[in-house]
């Protein structure tokens, strides 16, 4: 897995670097295309022209990855939904704690900023 | 002549929403959250207006990155609920006024505001959690119509707070020239501070929550004068959504009074609040100060 960086910004030439993957993750919300994304993932993938680097990034479920490659977290987490998991299990993944340390930090007023 | 009756600032978290629509409200997770907004829930329900400007922003279900409009304004007679993956919300489909619309939009160009319209339009879990933080069990239909007003917080460069405040100030001079008697409510939405994605997930910051809390109301030029670099520093990349109330705030003039707010953590990853302004005087409209 990536180590993540503090900030995602997704300025317009990350918009064009993640065009194709957050095309991609976008239309997961359509049923249809959800079970042909299922039925072959990497098909899918090349159908919607991700880069090697992304289509790696996707099979791989590598959500730091993802980000770097220029994804936008609005639509990684449609691709998330699809294996039914929740910002809360990304948010572990980018801090490296576990979904359950995740959802007790934030219940403990969150991670302290300010 | 149309009149500004209120304005509701709030949190448009997902999860606020499917809490209501799967009986959640009364877990220990989600009660003290819908405990805070009980006040302003009965104070509405008893101040019901016939529109609704709902200033939001879409979440990747109809606006992608093919355009990225920074302002719009929905047109249409009526707009779908979006399906974000899970099947579309359980709620009813959200009535425009399309009148009101064409209003609205011609004024705000005539003042400077090159906005774009949307003539058809799916309305995500941003604008339809506001509607159920005003008015929780709408049945067959929402209690009034809605003017979707969308602004582009996704895709740096975003707004600045300070042109979303001048936006909110044209949108109230255009609300109040309306020449139909109806009562308006202008909702902003979105915030508080909370990060989705990168190291800095799960970020709150209650002491710039709070200081945005109290300023809204009657320093609203301060937090206009905030970059967009120092919202997405202090109250994280997607804390930065608080520019949207300051579209809100600016709508409804300088004559207003709290009416209740809340605040609480965690909603989902994010600070969840509520604030609740009435409009009084001349901040209402003509036909209120005649």
């Amino acid at each position: 897995m990536s180590k993540a960086r503090d900030n995602y910004v997704l300025d317009v030439s990350t918009v064009r670097r993640g065009y194709a993957l957050n095309r991609m993750c976008g239309s997961l919300t359509q049923p249809e295309n959800r079970r042909r994304f299922l039925a072959d993932e990497a098909a899918y993938c090349d159908e919607y022209g991700l880069s090697p680097e992304q289509k790696r990034a996707v099979l791989e479920r590598d959500w730091t990855a993802m980000l770097e490659l220029g994804a936008s977290i609005f639509y990684t987490v449609k691709l998330a939904m699809v294996d039914r998991k929740s910002l809360q299990d990304l948010g572990g993944v980018f801090t490296g704690m576990s979904t359950e340390e995740f959802i007790a930090a934030m219940r403990s007023g969150g991670r302290i900023y300010g | 002549m149309a009149e500004i009756i209120w304005g509701l600032a709030t949190s448009h978290v997902p999860a606020i929403g499917a809490a209501m629509d799967n009986g959640k409200t009364e877990d220990a997770y989600w009660k003290p959250l819908f405990d805070g907004y009980a006040p302003a829930r009965a104070w509405m329900a008893e101040h019901r207006p016939d529109v609704a400007v709902i200033v939001y922003n879409d979440h990747a279900n109809a606006v992608d990155l093919d355009l990225v409009p920074t302002f719009g304004i929905g047109t249409a007679e009526s707009y779908e609920v979006a399906d974000e993956g899970w099947g579309p919300r359980p709620v009813p489909t959200v009535i425009g006024d399309p009148e009101l619309s064409e209003h609205l939009v011609k004024e705000l160009i005539d003042g400077g505001f090159d906005i774009a319209t949307f003539n058809r339009l799916q309305v995500d879990h941003g604008l339809t959690v506001p509607l159920s933080v005003y008015c929780p069990d709408p049945g067959d239909a929402w209690p009034c119509k809605v003017v979707p007003l969308l602004v582009n917080v996704l895709q740096y460069p975003q707004p600045t707070a300070a042109r979303c405040l001048a936006l909110g100030e044209a949108l109230g001079r255009a609300i109040r020239s309306y020449p139909k008697d109806i009562k308006v409510a202008v909702f902003g939405t979105g915030g508080m501070s909370h990060q989705l994605a990168g190291a800095r997930a799960g970020l709150i910051n209650q002491r710039f929550d709070r200081m945005f809390l109290e300023k809204i109301e009657h320093d609203p030029r301060a937090l206009a004068a905030l970059s967009r670099e120092e919202y997405m520093e202090q109250a994280g990349t997607e804390g930065l959504e608080l520019i949207m109330w300051l579209v809100m705030r600016g709508a409804l003039g300088d004559d207003i009074v709290r009416i209740h707010d809340t605040y609480h953590v965690p909603a989902s990853n994010t600070a969840a609040a509520l604030a609740l302004f009435e409009v009084t005087g001349a901040s209402r409209g003509e036909r209120a100060a005649a």
